[in-house]
């Protein structure tokens, strides 16, 4: 036996998109036939039911196999057929251009290599034409040739060539894609599809066949960080095996895993498999892999297997650039289940950042997220999350919304303005203990004469969060109370003089500030902090720090007014892009969502905000006002 | 990784998956290459095990050879086995062509030990490359009420996301096949040496390319009579694999509306 029979070729998935009528599938039909690819009697049949229709031959038949298919003359699902040139073996997806049949074609390029994009020469670039351009962006797809079909009927002009060419490569730009390839073809005449066209000598490029077999395979996933998504965890008999398929990078026996997001780690003690002719040491992305740890780890389905050093981010929240593909919109506050590998989560939609027209990738502000239209969303969950940017991994980088029995949509997942958590939740020390006190918080509430807390003040940059701390400090002072304000300039000139601004730091900023204001509190005080503090999830951890002596009080004006006041002239230099990041206009806010006290420096003056602030204090603050004082032991 | 690595990891994926997510699921062993193959691939998922039902639903006219290997099989690979009865033929709708009309018998048979079980998921051996119905199959393909498919308007699928989320009285056909091809399944069981019937292999000119029933299956001209010939003819041939099975012969649209009903 040949080496050839025993091994298989090298294999490339190739998709088919584009405009509806544009020629897919007379473009496969002839590519098929061209490269000697079709069984034998295929060509004959699709003569005879062309024949029987009383219609002139039509190579579509070939692909569109279904009855209903034929008779309407559209492609309605995904199909996928196998051919062949001299270098190699491909998978063809034909994937329909009908608007309604999105979902297909989406099934259809995300499973695939490399891209062929049709294009009518005649009728020119078209809605579809474009969507598809930007939905393969958006899948990955990163090998795009284009295919400017039907020149026979544009009498095979080079000039009409060269103008949509131009249009085209203009449009895949501006998203950032340059096609491969961009080829004059006739499918139904067959010019430079598998041969050279004689009709159009001004072109040297490639012929299909020719871009086809000049596309790479894939990337090398090996080459990139571990990532190994726990798919179960199985016991069949005395072996405990951790099953997964490797995603990304290489695993070797002894290797230190951490798996995210629970942070627990273990050694790879044994590869294991079945019927293999040796036992295996190391397993790369894509096998499907079993193995055993050195130590008993409770683990879950969708904890990720990294190695220590390159570990994916934690987060409850991201951007995702989603396409959505349910009758039902996407709507801000609608739930669902999202999956990102084998991990599962309910997810609330926090936000609609834009929806982006795929025409011409204008961006709206929209309520709600329509069938078929993508968008820019961001995204929470209850409990921590373990991905990647997909710029940095595109196979931990994508997720799926799922509404009731139906996947909804997909996307891919922006960590940009957003902060890695991992830092923040990961306990670093180990061997403290807890000492408890003898002063009670009793005993301190009944020398200070009222509790003591956290007043959490919250706001974008010029709503008047410091003018309002130092003036509410200054009356609460003057009636007696024990109170400090925490600023955040003030406390980056020494407790957090070795952070700067990047989303990581920033979070740090707010965790140190929020476990230090939560030692104020439990010590007696009444601590005032006066940071933007933009994210959720940080205001949430300062709550946690503080318990419930945590008083989150929404410093609240709009955008418009605090760009007006400008007291730093921060926001003009973040227009004009000297400062980056910058919240509200090149940095997320997400507002309280229920705050105890929203006060309005837009709506009203400075005095009746603090008032509010004062009232607010005596309400909640007295010695006696609190049903259960908690005793320092319980909040460490 | 070969291209067979791929396959089989892949395979082993999708295992895995509907394992993990589908509560009462079986396996359908039509004893030809291709069930044998994913029974294999099933021991390579679970380390040596089997974890579910392996279900023939018997139409009584498979070969004698066919019997005797299940009867073997079934054994040696410690498989849980459960057999399923199919209705008479007079029972199945008498407007299909006849070929068809008895390969109906095994839909019906089929229907019948899915209620009898409650089966929320069945594994099927089909490949995209065997039928142009079948190259539009999902891996993981939802089945109705009576076990009807809509291939009209089925789940999106991508990034091996699949759907295992579905209202009662509905269940789910995977496919941890669907993606390979025939001379890969030939590739694969000289590889790993998967025992097969002898009735794949030539006698007298003649080699069966795909095994059904008996009065419907009729073997192709052929003098591979090893597993390496065979590939090599593969390799060469333009006859596709059905040509041996009368119902795929009858009308353009009669393996379309069987399987709409829920064949195979």
């Amino acid at each position: 036996m040949s080496e050839a029979a025993r091994s298989a070729r090298d294999l490339l998935k190739i998709v088919m998109v584009g405009h509806v009528d544009h020629g897919k599938s007379t473009l496969v039909g002839r590519l098929f036939h061209d490269t000697g690819s079709l069984p034998d009697g295929k060509l004959e049949a699709i003569k005879a039911m062309c024949d029987a229709r009383g219609m002139p031959f039509e190579w579509a038949f070939l692909m569109d196999a279904l009855q209903a298919e034929r008779d309407q003359g559209i492609t309605i699902d995904t199909s996928q057929i196998w051919f062949k040139t001299k270098q190699r073996d491909y998978v063809l997806i034909d994937a329909p251009g009908h608007k309604e049949f999105l979902k297909n074609m989406i099934t259809g390029a995300a499973a695939s290599d490399a891209a062929v994009l049709v294009i009518d020469a005649h009728e020119g670039v078209q809605e579809q034409s474009r969507r598809h351009g930007y939905l393969l962006h958006l899948l990955g797809v990163k090998q795009v040739a284009v295919a400017v079909n039907k020149m026979d009927l544009v009498d095979y002009s080079e000039e009409r060539f060269y103008e949509i060419e131009r249009e085209y490569t203009a449009y895949l730009a501006s998203i950032g894609v340059k096609a491969t390839y961009m080829i004059p073809v006739s499918g139904r005449e067959g010019d430079n599809v598998a041969t050279r066209s004689e009709a159009m000598p001004w072109y040297h490029g490639p012929t299909i066949v020719g871009a086809l077999d000049a596309f790479g395979s894939v990337t090398e996933l090996r080459d990139l960080p571990l990532r190994m998504p726990v798919q179960d965890i199985y016991k069949f008999d005395e072996r405990r095996i951790i099953a997964g398929r490797i995603e990304s990078g290489v695993l070797k026996v002894g290797d230190e895993l951490l798996f995210s997001p629970s942070n627990k780690r273990a050694r790879v003690k044994a590869i294991e498999s079945w019927n293999t002719p040796e036992v295996a040491v190391e397993a790369g992305a894509g096998q499907s892999v079993g193995i055993r740890l050195d130590e008993q780890l409770f683990l879950e389905r969708g904890e990720i297997a990294s190695h220590v050093t390159a570990a994916p981010v934690e987060t409850d929240v991201f951007v995702g650039r989603l396409f959505w593909l349910s009758d039902q919109p996407l709507k801000v506050g609608s739930r669902y289940t999202m999956k990102i590998n084998t991990f599962e989560a309910p997810v609330e939609v926090q936000e609609i950042k834009h929806v982006i027209d795929t025409g011409d990738l204008g961006e709206t502000v929209s309520e709600k997220v329509e069938r078929h239209a993508v968008a820019e969303v961001v995204l929470r969950t209850k409990k921590m999350m373990a991905l990647d940017s997909f710029n940095d991994l595109s196979r931990t980088g994508r997720f799926v919304l799922v509404d009731g029995y139906d996947i909804a949509g997909g996307g891919i997942i922006s960590m940009e303005g957003y902060a890695d958590q991992r830092d923040l939740i990961t306990m670093a020390s180990t061997n403290v203990t807890r000492v408890e006190h003898e002063v009670t918080d009793t005993l301190r509430a009944a020398r200070n004469g009222h509790q003591g807390g956290v007043l959490w003040f919250t706001g974008f940059s010029g709503a008047g969060k410091s003018t309002l701390a130092i003036e509410v400090e200054k009356r609460l002072f003057n009636k007696g109370y024990q109170t400090y304000v925490l600023d955040g300039d003030n406390v980056r000139h020494g407790l957090n003089s070795n952070l700067g601004f990047s989303p990581e730091d920033r979070a740090e900023n707010i965790r140190r500030v929020g476990e230090v204001a939560a030692l104020f509190g439990r010590s007696g005080m009444i601590a005032i902090t006066a940071f933007i503090s933009p994210y959720r999830s940080d205001r949430d951890r300062a709550r946690e720090a503080a318990g419930d002596r945590f008083h989150e009080i929404y410093v609240h004006a709009d955008l418009e007014i605090c760009e007006q006041r400008d007291p730093k002239g921060l926001y003009k230099k973040a227009r004009t892009g000297e400062i980056k990041d910058f919240t509200g206009i090149s940095a997320p806010y997400e507002p309280p969502v229920n705050p105890q006290l929203t006060v309005d420096t837009g709506v009203n003056d400075i005095e009746t905000c603090v008032q509010q602030i004062v009232d607010y204090v005596g309400e909640h603050f007295s010695a006696t006002s609190r049903p259960a004082v908690r005793e320092i032991t319980s909040g460490g | 990784m070969t291209n067979l690595d791929e396959l089989e990891a892949q395979s082993i994926y999708i295992f895995r998956e509907a394992f993990n997510r589908l509560e009462n699921i079986a396996m359908l062993w039509s004893l030809g290459k291709d069930s044998n193959v994913m029974i294999w691939l099933a021991r390579k998922a679970f380390f040596g095990h089997v974890p579910f039902p392996v279900v023939h639903v018997d139409t009584g006219k498979k070969f004698p050879e066919m019997y005797a290997f299940r009867d073997r099989y079934a054994k040696e690979w410690n498989l849980n086995f459960i057999r399923g009865e199919c209705p008479p033929v007079e029972d199945i709708d008498p407007s299909l062509p006849p070929a068809a009309r008895s390969a109906a018998r095994k839909t019906e048979g089929l229907k019948w030990i899915v209620e009898e079980h409650g089966f929320t998921g069945l594994f099927a051996g089909i490949r995209r490359d065997e039928q142009a119905m079948r190259a539009k199959e999902r891996v993981f393909s939802p089945r109705g009420e009576g076990g009807k498919w809509d291939f009209r308007d089925q789940p999106p699928e991508f990034w091996d996301q699949f759907k295992t989320d579905f209202p009662p009285g509905t269940h789910i056909r995977i496919h941890p096949l669907l993606h390979w091809t025939e001379i890969d399944i030939w590739r694969y069981s000289l590889r790993e040496n998967i025992p097969l019937i002898d009735l794949y292999f030539s006698k007298d000119g003649k080699r069966y390319r795909s095994l059904g029933d008996q009065d419907i299956t009729f073997p192709v001209d052929s003098d591979a009579s090893t597993l390496e010939e065979i590939i090599e003819e593969l390799e060469t041939t333009r006859v596709s694999e059905r040509a041996g099975r009368a119902m795929d012969h009858e009308a353009e649209d009669a393996f379309e509306r069987l399987r709409a009903e829920g064949y195979m």
